[in-house]
């Protein structure tokens, strides 16, 4: 290191960084300068931190949300976490989605295409529309949330499943039925607002 | 090919000057000199993102540099002409992926001013707290990585983990780790989790010790003392001529800082300290951003402290939107949710121009926003703190090493996304 002494390095120590701690300036001291100290206080560190825990996980197989201890923020799945979308389906088994493209208007991706058709006339006198069809591309969604926040009814939640790797893009073109398929593993929480 | 093109011009020509400062170099017979053009960057594992520096080199030395951006041009800024308000908040995520919160925030609040909406205090201190852990996490994988380009590669895992910690915090909160999207015109998007303040509390509890560690490994390492001290100095005035801001400009000793010289989301109430060196040098703004993340800890532990009750969304200023309970049974909110997301409506801002700059991590982030009364911006433009920064490259390494342009570039802080826009 120290044999590098052209002019773009002379510049010496008379910067005068202050007098940082008790010692003086960093670098002025005996013991910067002959730079033992320095190196045993960085194995003492480092060994120190052999001894923690470790901060990484074997991904995919285990997680951070199940490790559960409170190194690490979260412990269960957090509820707010924005993954894949499920349509929503009410008591009665029909989608609550009301086909009224408000989503679609507020997606910033882009990426959400309806067409909404008549409701079935067994849906009774209380639902009009639904849509016929609902298209979500899952590579062109940032994952925002804002289809959910737009949404009136309730029909489109974020769910905090993640990514399910796919080996063609078409299969993460989700049609309406996939969307609703997904809605049977994770009924989750509404995200609380205000 | 002709022989005129095999020979370049620069081979051709001997060097008029002697190549190493003053002493003279006499080269063995048949060895010519010749100074020697190379990319640094885009592709590099030493350059921060997609940048790229043609530098001009004379042996070890950088007679020139040419600092090329445009590598991650992604359009945000003509994007904004085609977002309604609130979305252009979930393009600001992307725009600064260091610190996401902070551009969320910076945008929110420009557009409040455009509108007049008083933000909530709850909201305020949320968007405060927010804030500062992204400057916490910025500046703190920032010195790791200045160690990591110095050969310390340890400090940039340690600080990893701790960035790590902050983005848990942003994902408890906001649902998005990086891309948080968390403000809305008129507040944010959702309160906190209830255990969310116990949770930063025992963040911030625990930082102090790692900070500790980080300073024990380089603010007295001689490697890292000589490869930083004296290195890519500037001035006070050359901080200002260069339009510098952020930890960079207060190494230099510019003492300016927006949190304290033009307060917003009620950054007057807290108790901090705004760090200045007059050094100038890369290891001033490797302490800088040190203590700055001290007075962040400050600032949080405060706005945790007496974290107000109430919303987090300005209720009555027809700008957000209504409680989604209320969306499911009354008429009026049904309404006033429709006016607001339905395409066409929306936010309606009043014709006019407004710039609002806010402290980010990196320095000024200003935002130019013209309305022409429509949906949408008629024109949002970005004030990048990273440009200025990048820009002044040129004047701080020409005539050092090729290894101080390392150094150099390490200290600034430059985002690629923020940049390039
Ligand atoms: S999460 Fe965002 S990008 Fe994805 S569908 Fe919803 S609104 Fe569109
Ligand atoms: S999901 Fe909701 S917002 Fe989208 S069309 Fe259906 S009802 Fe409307």
């Amino acid at each position: 290191m120290g044999n590098v002494h052209d002019h773009a390095h002379d510049h010496g120590h008379d910067h005068g960084h202050g007098a940082e701690e008790e010692e003086g300036a960093p670098g002025t001291t005996l013991a910067d300068r002959t730079y033992i100290p320095a190196v045993m206080r960085g194995i003492k560190l480092t060994l120190a931190r052999f001894l923690q825990p470790k901060a990484t996980v074997q991904y995919p197989e285990e997680s951070v949300y199940d490790r559960g201890s409170d190194d690490r923020a979260i412990g269960t799945q957090n509820p707010r976490l924005r993954g894949e979308h499920i349509l929503v389906k009410d008591e009665q088994g029909r989608e609550k989605c009301v086909a009224c493209l408000l989503c679609m208007a507020a997606c910033p991706a882009l990426c959400i295409y309806i067409e909404p058709e008549a409701a079935p006339a067994d849906w009774g006198p209380d639902r009009e529309r639904r849509p016929k069809v609902f298209e979500l591309d899952m590579l062109r969604c940032i994952y925002c949330g804002y289809c959910e926040e737009a949404c009136p009814c309730d029909a489109i939640r974020l769910t905090p499943k993640l990514y399910q790797p796919t080996t063609s893009r078409l299969e993460r073109v989700y049609d309406k039925q996939r969307l609703l398929e997904n809605n049977q593993d994770a009924q989750v929480p509404q995200r609380p607002r205000k | 090919m002709s022989p005129e093109l095999t020979a370049a011009p620069l081979a051709a020509a001997p060097l008029a000057r002697a190549p190493f400062g003053d002493a003279a170099v006499s080269l063995e017979p048949g060895l010519h000199e010749q100074e020697m053009v190379i990319n640094f960057g885009p592709q590099h594992p030493a350059m921060h993102g997609t940048l790229r520096l043609v530098m001009t080199l004379d042996g070890e030395k950088c007679r020139h540099i040419d600092p090329q951006m445009g590598y991650l041009h992604t359009g945000f800024e003509k994007l904004g002409e085609h977002r309604t308000w609130n979305q252009f908040i979930v393009v600001t995520d992307r725009m600064n992926y260091m610190s996401a919160m902070a551009n969320n925030v910076g945008f929110a609040l420009a557009v409040e001013e455009l509108l007049g909406i008083e933000v909530p205090p709850r909201a305020q201190a949320i968007r405060v707290i927010m804030c500062e852990l992204s400057r916490i996490g910025d500046h703190i994988l920032g010195v790791g990585l200045q160690g990591m380009d110095l050969g310390a590669f340890t400090a940039m895992l340690w600080a990893f983990i701790e960035r790590e910690k902050v983005y848990d915090v942003f994902e408890l909160a906001s649902g998005g780790r990086l891309t948080t999207s968390y403000t809305r015109v008129g507040g944010l998007a959702f309160d906190l989790p209830e255990d969310c303040p116990a949770r930063i509390r025992a963040f911030i509890e625990r930082l102090e010790p790692v900070l500790q560690e980080m300073e024990g490994m380089l603010s007295r390492n001689r490697i890292f003392l000589e490869r930083t001290q004296g290195v890519g100095t500037f001035s006070r005035q050359q901080a200002i001529d260069w339009g510098l801001s952020g930890p960079v400009a207060r190494a230099s000793g510019l003492d300016r800082d927006l949190r304290r010289d033009r307060p917003y989301s009620g950054y007057e109430q807290y108790d901090f300290e705004v760090p200045v060196r007059t050094e100038g040098d890369v290891y001033a703004r490797y302490l800088v951003r040190l203590a700055e993340v001290r007075q962040s800890l400050r600032i949080v532990e405060q706005a945790l402290d007496r974290l107000p009750s109430g919303p987090v969304n300005a209720i009555g200023a027809k700008a957000t939107l209504p409680d989604k309970d209320e969306v499911y049974s009354r008429m009026e909110s049904l309404i006033q949710h429709f006016m607001l997301e339905m395409p066409g409506h929306g936010i309606k801002a009043p014709k006019g121009a407004i710039y609002h700059a806010t402290e980010t991590p990196n320095g000024e982030l200003g935002w130019y926003i013209v309305s022409d009364g429509t949906g949408v911006p008629y024109r949002v433009r970005v004030r990048p703190p990273s440009l200025y920064q990048f820009q002044s490259i040129k004047p701080m390494a020409e005539g050092r090493l090729v290894a101080d342009v390392v150094a150099i570039m390490s200290s600034l802080g430059v985002i690629a996304g923020e940049l390039d826009r």
